[in-house]
């Protein structure tokens, strides 16, 4: 268990260290480190890996969206079944049950504005249990998933000291 | 331009200039070289260290504090090295604060030294301590250490260095450029020598929370050591303040208060933003720095079995974050095995003789660099060796 602990801190920081470093990093051997990183994944402790892309540098100006969505729990499923039912569209990235003064939280991503508008008004809102939604345009990201998007972190350091 | 060098006073003239001095004049100039020469984190200083500083600032902290140091951050020191090494220190005559600990050793020297007293100076060690001794009128004499014995002090190494001149022994531990350790068991050993011979003990621990199996053992913490060692520790290392130049030292009053006698008239009182920064560190920067031990202690094991992969000899260094590989398989020393590393594979380290002649057929390598560098720079070091094998 403390194993595995280590190797998703490790990993949630750095997915790219291959399993014969984490093997030296945490004295162990590397056939059991793939081992247990299987098992991970098949379990679904690991769901996948993915990159935090800056966009912007690449010219492309998708639209980025966070929905305040409040809706009607439904018997026995509670908010789980609206959540889930949310989560399946492919345009969206994110779904949090939120305390305060709504309830989820749905994040969107699409090419154009008018796709987002039209997913709200066609899809999310048309949904039963739906009462209201606030849609919020992301202008800019700073920082995602640890990474700060401007001022590239570079080493300022004395090639050599003592 | 005329000649002045006669001017120079001839204790300067005597100290040989520093022998990483010439190392990075050659390496700065070069582009694409993979540094494993640095001694410093490669952490930047924690958010919410930089963000007290900042609020210090605004809030017009601009002024001299007393020449000890801010009585806040004393008190904070003295219940970190009750917490740190389980030595208790009282912050009104027991500590005094320094910018950096490079000020507090010099401070030392000069207040125990008398012209003629032998400093015994463990070698390999960090570049400052022989020239400090002889700045201050006394003669470093090394005590040799081993890599078969992981840089520890041999009780029997230690009696040959004495004479009846002896004065002052430094110890540095966890060591730079070494990477050795002193566990509480190889220090015991050294104890009855150092009261037998009257010695002051000088214990830079700058690096003592960068001990990475088991717990760090200071000399003061030992029966019989706390009057005659002064402890020093800072926060450039445990929390990635180099560039901030904050330290401090802990002793008995006497010697203490020697030491603020000369700070007071030289260097006044340490920086008052650094200090408030390191307040906020040692309030609430623990578990960040353990953060930061951690992952260091990581890229030590990539580091040392990435060498032994490719051949080289390395003990496994327990502490700072250092290796300190030997070379000798090339059959060159120390500066030629860097200079045509740095030629031929674009990898900077740092000559062990220039710590010493202790340190010569090994290279320094500092592990305070990413993953994928260390990496690289094996790589490198490894086709380098491929070639220039002797035997």
């Amino acid at each position: 268990m403390e194993l595995e602990k280590k190797m998703l801190k490790i990993l949630e920081h750095d997915a790219k260290i291959s399993p014969k470093t984490m093997a030296t990093m945490l004295d162990e051997e590397e056939a059991h480190i793939r081992e247990v990183l299987a098992h991970l994944e098949k379990e679904r402790y690991i769901l996948g890996y993915n990159a935090v892309v800056n966009w912007d540098r690449f010219g492309e100006n998708g639209v980025e969206a966070m929905i305040e969505v409040k809706v009607t729990p439904a018997r026995e499923v509670g908010f789980n079944g609206v959540a889930e039912r949310i989560s399946r569209f492919p345009e969206v990235r994110s779904v949090y049950l939120m305390s305060g003064t709504y309830d989820l939280s749905v994040v969107v991503t699409a090419d154009t504005m008018k796709e987002i508008a039209l997913f709200v008004s066609h899809k999310l809102s048309t949904l039963d249990e739906v009462q209201s939604t606030v849609t919020h345009f992301i202008l800019k990201r700073y920082k995602q998933d640890n990474f700060i998007f401007e001022s590239p972190q570079e080493d300022r350091r004395l090639v050599v000291s003592p | 331009m005329s000649n002045m060098d006669k001017y120079v006073s001839k204790t300067v003239q005597a100290i040989p200039p520093s022998g990483i001095r010439k190392f990075f004049d050659l390496v700065s100039q070069m582009e694409g070289v993979i540094s494993l020469g640095v001694g410093e984190p490669d952490f930047v200083t924690p958010w919410h260290i930089r963000e007290a500083c900042f609020y210090s600032l605004e809030h017009g902290y601009t002024m001299y504090t007393s020449n000890q140091g801010l009585i806040e951050l004393r008190e904070e020191i003295a219940l970190y090295m009750r917490r740190h090494i389980g030595v208790n220190y009282s912050p009104e005559n027991q500590i005094l604060v320094t910018v950096g600990v490079s000020e507090a050793v010099d401070l030392a020297l000069r207040a125990i030294i008398e012209p003629g007293d032998e400093v015994l100076v463990p070698e390999p060690s960090y570049v400052s301590y022989s020239p400090g001794a002889s700045l201050a009128y006394g003669i470093p004499v090394a005590v040799e250490t081993f890599a078969e014995d992981e840089y520890r002090i041999r009780p029997d190494m230690l009696e040959k260095a004495i004479t009846p001149k002896s004065k002052v022994l430094i110890l540095a531990y966890p060591n730079n450029p070494t990477g050795g350790i002193m566990r509480k068991e190889d220090l015991e050993p050294l104890v009855e020598i150092i009261i037998k011979n009257d010695l002051i003990v000088i214990s830079d621990e700058i690096y003592s929370e960068l001990t990475y199996n088991g717990e760090h053992a200071s000399i003061a913490s030992l029966p019989g050591m706390k009057e005659r060692t002064i402890v020093f520790n800072g926060f450039s290392k445990a929390f990635a303040m180099t560039g901030w130049r904050i330290g401090y030292a802990c002793g008995h009053p006497d010697l203490i208060g020697a030491m603020t006698k000369i700070h007071q008239y030289t260097i006044m009182c340490a920086p008052i933003m650094a200090q408030k920064a390191a307040l906020e560190a040692l309030r609430h920067g623990e578990t960040e720095m353990r953060k930061m031990v951690e992952n260091y202690n990581y890229r030590r094991k990539i580091m040392v079995s990435g060498f032994r992969e490719i051949g080289m000899q390395c003990f496994e260094p327990q502490g700072a974050f250092y290796a300190f590989p030997s070379i000798v398989c090339t059959g060159m020393n120390s500066e030629e095995f860097s200079e045509k590393l740095i030629m031929e594979e674009k990898v900077a380290v740092v000559p062990g003789n220039a710590f010493g002649a202790m340190g010569n057929g090994h290279v320094r390598c500092c592990y305070a660099a990413s993953v994928a560098d260390i990496e690289q720079a094996l790589d490198r070091i490894g086709s380098f060796l491929s070639r220039h094998r002797k035997g």
